[in-house]
């Protein structure tokens, strides 16, 4: 379980992230859903601990980020924004190498690998140089990766960047897997259509705040629309007007 | 195991794979100055050893003055070549190097026991034609010298008494110290081969991280940065050490090759040099190292890594450029600034000098402490939020 109460964060005269508070539930998807540039990444770089936060608290399985950033790490499998391979390693060695990391043995991590990679269909990939990986082998890669230590919580920073409508799919199937495992699922997206078709519960942020949480059917009653999509427009633009107000 | 060795190991699992760093840091890195080093010896050699035996060739202009004395100077080696309309014009123009010529009243002078002028024409601003005009001196002096001798003897006095004061040289000098003067780069390529070698590692693994945006992920690992920054740097600094040691080898084998049969090339470039030299480069490998990463972990790329790194390849030529323009004697504090330290500690070893343990352990505790220093710097800068921000 993830929450996160009044976080601020500001880069210079930019106000990027002015206030966020939300939960993400165990055996959820939560979808923090926002226009670009509405301070989602920033958000999550400060939940995975690689930003400080200027102020207000994370806490991941209620262990504050802030004084124990290691065991938040521990508990959190991440696939940033950013998702390079190394790509004179074979996918199974990048995986094994984070493997290595979280401090498994050789064995360990081997065997680790092994079962990650085969409940991901990734077998005939494991054994070749990531150089050439399509993008979506390239994501499958990074969430074996970020699954690696078996991790409780799972945040994915816009997971379905670039991929096609088959590896969308699988993307889809593997997240609906970790939710049915009761873990928590936290991932950042701008496209609707992802929202709609995983997520239990949604958080819009715009401006670096909060400007709506709830189910999609809350949402939909929030802004009396039927379609999410009008939803979304209709709770971003009122947002926009009181920003400007 | 630990994180740090993690990283290590994949860094340098990593780089063997990688065509670049072998071709660089295990061949060409090695392989160029020690080949380098034999070819411009054996030019510089060679060069001495031609202009000493090798006929000089000269332009006299007025031979038939003085046949006597062109005969005499044609026994030394001088080759006298047919007389030009302008030599002076000549000189200038740089179609003659030197030109001898002898007034039409040589003969009336020498006759009469007069000093007999003869002119040299040259150009003093060429350095390379300067070891012709001092041989030519030389030939005409002791011609000079032989006829006044002969000349006292013919009036009965002792040519003794026209030297009253002869200078004898005792040059204690060793052999290999003269050598020495001929191998005052070899530190610096050594130094060079260090940085070769540990470069492209340190940029790939910092520079190269972030650009290929791998950085990020790797920092979100439960593993303190100083971890990943440790692993980083002995990775570099086995690299690096590999190379030099390939370098030293080679400049061993190499070393049979050179030509240092000639007076005043005897050096030791032998296993024992070899002993010497790497554990006294050990410290300041690791020093480069971790130098290498910190002005790598400036660049938001390979490219702009690149362009430091090139530059910040000069820094230490600066003790060798400067103990050849302004030679100092080596005293303590030098031996305690990293680079100055070992350079000097090497060009001992190589003159076959003893080397005192002080020097080299205050050579040693220094760089050290210089490596740590910076290795905090840059863990600084790994700490900061910008850096793993690659966008």
């Amino acid at each position: 379980m993830i929450e996160v109460r009044d976080l601020w964060k500001a880069f210079g005269t930019t106000q990027a992230v002015a206030g966020v508070s939300f939960a993400a539930q165990d055996g959820e998807i939560t979808g923090l859903l926002g226009p670009n540039g509405a301070g989602k990444t920033t958000t999550l770089r400060m939940l995975y601990t690689l930003m400080q936060p200027d102020r207000g608290q994370i806490r991941v399985d209620g262990i504050d980020a802030a004084s124990a950033p290691m065991e938040v790490r521990r508990r959190l499998g991440v696939l940033p924004d950013a998702r390079g391979m190394y790509k004179r390693l074979t996918a199974r060695e990048n995986v094994e190498y984070f493997a290595r990391l979280h401090g498994m043995s050789a064995l360990q991590a081997h065997e680790r690998c092994s079962t990650l990679l085969r409940s991901l269909q990734m077998e005939a990939l494991a054994d070749r140089r990531t150089e050439g990986f399509s993008q979506g082998e390239r994501v499958k890669t990074a969430i074996a990766r970020a699954l690696v230590h078996d991790p409780h919580n799972v945040v994915l920073d816009e997971p379905a960047n670039g991929l096609d409508v088959m590896a969308t799919r699988g993307l889809r199937e593997v997240l609906r897997g970790l939710r049915s495992e009761g873990r928590c699922v936290l991932m950042s997206t701008h496209v609707m259509q992802e929202v709609v078709a995983l997520c239990d519960r949604i958080v819009i942020i715009a401006y670096g705040r909060v400007v709506a949480d709830g189910t999609p059917e809350a949402l939909r009653e929030q802004s009396q629309q039927h379609n999410l999509e009008e939803a979304f427009m209709r709770i971003i633009g009122a947002a926009a007007l009181e920003g400007a107000a | 195991m630990n994180p740090a060795l993690v990283v290590f190991r994949k860094e340098c699992v990593e780089s063997l794979r990688d065509r670049r760093v072998l071709l660089n840091a295990l061949l060409l890195g090695p392989l160029l100055t020690p080949v380098l080093f034999l070819l411009l010896m054996h030019l510089i050699v060679g060069r001495e050893l031609e202009k000493a035996e090798k006929p000089l060739p000269v332009v006299v202009v007025g031979a038939g003055h003085a046949p006597n004395f062109i005969e005499a100077l044609k026994q030394q080696g001088m080759e006298p070549r047919a007389e030009v309309p302008d030599p002076e014009a000549a000189v200038r123009e740089q179609r003659l190097d030197l030109v001898l010529r002898i007034a039409p009243r040589f003969a009336d002078d020498w006759r009469a026991g007069r000093p007999a002028q003869v002119e040299l024409i040259f150009d003093s601003s060429r350095r390379e034609v300067r070891g012709e005009i001092e041989r030519l001196e030389r030939m005409i002096e002791s011609f000079s010298t032989r006829t006044g001798s002969l000349r006292l003897l013919a009036r009965g006095i002792a040519p003794s008494i026209a030297a009253p004061i002869i200078i004898a040289n005792r040059d204690q000098a060793t052999p290999q110290a003269r050598g020495a003067l001929l191998l005052g780069m070899l530190p610096y390529f050594l130094i060079l081969t260090a940085l070769i070698g540990g470069m492209w590692l340190a940029m790939d693994s910092t520079a190269g991280e972030r650009e290929r945006q791998s950085l990020e992920p790797l920092l979100v690992n439960p593993v303190g940065r100083d971890q990943v920054l440790l692993g980083k740097m002995l990775a570099t600094a086995v690299f690096s050490m590999a190379s030099l040691t390939l370098g030293l080898i080679a400049f061993v084998a190499v070393g049979h090759l050179m030509p240092t049969e000639e007076p005043g090339l005897g050096l030791t470039i032998g296993p024992r040099f070899l002993l010497v030299a790497l554990p006294v480069m050990l410290p300041l490998v690791l020093l480069i190292a971790i130098a290498q990463i910190w002005v790598a972990s400036f660049a938001k790329s390979f490219r702009e890594a690149q362009t430091y790194l090139g530059l910040a390849q000069l820094v230490p030529l600066i003790p060798s450029v400067l103990m050849m323009a302004v030679p100092m004697r080596p005293t303590l504090w030098m031996a305690a600034v990293p680079l100055f330290g070992q350079q000097i500690t090497i060009l001992r070893v190589l003159r076959g000098e003893a080397v005192s343990a002080l020097a080299i352990g205050l050579g040693v505790t220094v760089t050290l402490v210089a490596a740590a220093a910076i290795f905090w710097l840059t863990l600084r800068l790994y700490r900061s939020e910008r850096l793993a921000i690659s966008a």
